[in-house]
């Protein structure tokens, strides 16, 4: 036991003594998750929009106001004629412009019917439905309190209602795939790159010759990491409801156990990966190209599953991080305790322990 | 005086696929002796060397080590042994004492036991004021003759040195020669490889290996004699020209 306690303070001087390593294990989880959480989101804030009013009535001053008054919406320019909405596009502040037909006060009382031409830039197609979609339900929801105490035949009016994130908060998706990846690249890479780099040393050598055995070589690598990802995870749990005030519903201990599950599947992947790679550079590859990446593009994180081609969904489910996502999104946003997500658990322990077991074969075949 | 074996190897042999890398090798290493074990690159001395300190399995043949079994008792000679590798060995991102901490506590050296072997060690290596800098920032040298000194803080019965003066200049190989004739003398067996052929007269008795095989064994001097030349060098050439 001392032995073990001797060689996991080298390994953490190991850590502590590189900027490197540091800077991935503390910099990155904190400058993912305020990236995400603050730049990269789909929500829309202070969009700079434009309009053209052909007509310059009550109702129309009352609605630009009513948008004006949004906090999702800056009324930057008013535009005079229609040749100058391209203009107003091509210098590239202007997101959206709201074009009044002529008399619209007038059709609208007279023909029940009046006309706003929404015209949005597109190169950014997310950003262009969500601009449209917030106009509309602006306007809608002008017309019904303009509508009030009239009685219309036949009306239906649908009654949306976003359950476990009602404000469609971008952040709240983004928390339980960023901690994914964070968990995975620190357990993963950090391992294989560390075990390699003993590889390429030599000390490797020279620990199979001491009376230490192979496995207690490798758990020894192996725990510094884990602690430091179990207070990676607590890092960004606390980041997010603290920052952006994102509500933890289910049981935090829950979350943790969960959470350590699926740090030491990484952490058998990352074993697994330095036993295949000789070198620190190929552990790096390895891990970026054959866990990252799947990790971010397959695993729900940023694209939906449901709607990717079947043999994609078929290969997203061997991906770890898919079932570990869909766990703590359901203990974060839903609240839900183990009797909904054992299945989930069961498959990420599966393959927790066939890694493990697959790394043990290999690391014998490489002794022998 | 008839001294005890050491080091008793039987046929030794190690095969990859087709290619067998050393072939049925016998030889002894008696207590206290330095025994060189030379062969040119490629020649199987790493190999069979990987199979002595019990990190690779023999394909046939036997071979005890400290008087336990390379097949079943692995464990007790890992105990009884020093390795160093060619490859120098200590971590560059840990201090000198650091260092020598780390390796007395895997070999389950107690702690009284570390402190006083490190100021030993220390004092013997004159590197009071360095050692508690990083070994990264020492020279080669240096760093050499601390990764020996490491190799042998567990007092171990014999020392495995796979070419240790590799890319050192020759007033540091002299010194490093000197602690091995130093150990030597305290009763440690050094089985050393190298292919420089001066420190091979330095060595009791060395063994060349050629493709395999162990082509000559015995005494510098004896060599010499058998092959009618004046030094290790030509020995060494002669033997590695009949081959081919």
């Amino acid at each position: 036991m001392k032995r073990f306690i001797g060689f996991i303070k080298k390994e953490f001087y190991h850590i502590f003594r590189d900027r490197r390593s540091l800077f991935i294990l503390f910099g990155m989880p904190i400058a993912q998750i305020l990236l995400f959480g603050f730049a990269i989101t789909n929500e829309i804030n202070n969009v700079d929009i434009a309009v053209l009013d052909h007509s310059k009535d009550a109702t129309t001053e009352e609605i630009i106001n009513k948008i004006s008054a949004s906090k999702y919406f800056t009324i930057k320019q008013m535009i005079a004629r229609e040749a100058d909405i391209e203009t107003a596009f091509k210098k590239g502040k202007i997101k959206a412009v709201l074009n009044f037909e002529k008399d619209f006060s007038k059709n609208l009382i007279k023909e029940q019917k009046a006309t706003i031409q929404i015209i949005t830039d597109a190169t950014d197609p997310n950003t262009a439905n969500s601009i449209t979609n917030y106009i509309n339900s602006i306007l809608q929801n002008y017309q019904q309190s303009k509508n009030k105490g009239i009685v219309m035949e036949y009306q239906i009016v649908p009654q949306t209602r976003m359950v476990y994130n009602p404000e469609l908060k971008s952040v709240f998706m983004f928390v339980p795939g960023v901690m994914t990846i964070i968990l995975m690249l620190v357990s993963a890479m950090m391992t294989s790159i560390s075990i390699t780099r003993e590889k390429e040393l030599g000390t490797m050598e020279i620990l199979l010759v001491s009376p230490l055995k192979p496995f207690q070589v490798i758990i020894g690598k192996v725990v510094p990491y884990i602690f430091l990802s179990v207070i990676n995870a607590a890092v960004i749990v606390l980041l997010s409801i603290f920052i952006f005030k994102m509500p933890v519903q289910g049981s935090l201990f829950l979350l943790g156990l969960e959470s350590v599950l699926f740090i030491i599947t990484s952490l058998a992947l990352g074993i697994l990966i330095s036993t295949i790679a000789e070198t620190q550079q190929a552990a790096m590859m390895i891990s970026l190209m054959g866990l990252m990446l799947p990790v971010i593009l397959l695993s729900g994180f940023i694209f939906p599953i449901s709607s990717m081609p079947a043999p994609l969904q078929i290969i997203s489910h061997i991906i770890p991080a898919k079932w570990f996502i869909i766990i703590i999104k359901a203990i974060m946003l839903k609240g839900v305790g183990l009797a909904f997500v054992w299945k989930e658990t069961l498959i990420l322990i599966g393959m927790t322990l066939f890694f493990i077991g697959l790394s043990i074969k290999k690391y014998k075949i490489r002794l022998e | 005086m008839k001294k005890e074996n050491v080091i008793e190897a039987h046929q030794l042999t190690k095969t990859f696929g087709d290619f067998t890398a050393v072939n049925a090798i016998s030889f002894e290493v008696k207590k206290g002796e330095i025994f060189g074990f030379l062969g040119a690159n490629g020649a199987g001395k790493t190999t069979a060397m990987k199979m002595l300190i019990g990190i690779s399995k023999p394909s046939s043949g036997s071979a005890k080590v400290a008087g336990f079994d390379v097949y079943t008792q692995t464990e007790s000679i890992k105990k009884n042994i020093g390795y160093m590798s060619q490859k120098f060995a200590l971590y560059d991102d840990l201090t000198v004492n650091e260092n020598i901490t780390f390796f007395g506590g895997i070999y389950g050296l107690p702690r009284k036991k570390i402190k006083e072997k490190r100021e030993q060690l220390v004092s013997e290596l004159g590197l009071e004021n360095i050692s508690n800098k990083l070994v990264g920032s020492l020279p080669l040298g240096w760093k050499q003759k601390l990764s020996f000194s490491v190799s042998l803080l567990h007092e171990p019965k014999i020392v495995f040195l796979d070419e240790p003066t590799g890319g050192v200049d020759p007033i540091t190989r002299r010194q490093f020669w000197e602690m091995i004739y130093k150990a030597a003398d305290q009763g440690t067996t050094i089985f050393v490889t190298t292919h420089y052929m001066d420190e091979a007269e330095y060595c009791d008795r060395v063994s060349i290996m050629v493709e395999g095989k162990i082509e000559a064994l015995d005494t510098p001097k004896k060599l010499k004699e058998q092959f009618n030349v004046d030094s290790m060098n030509d020995v060494f050439l002669k033997l590695a020209r009949n081959i081919e």
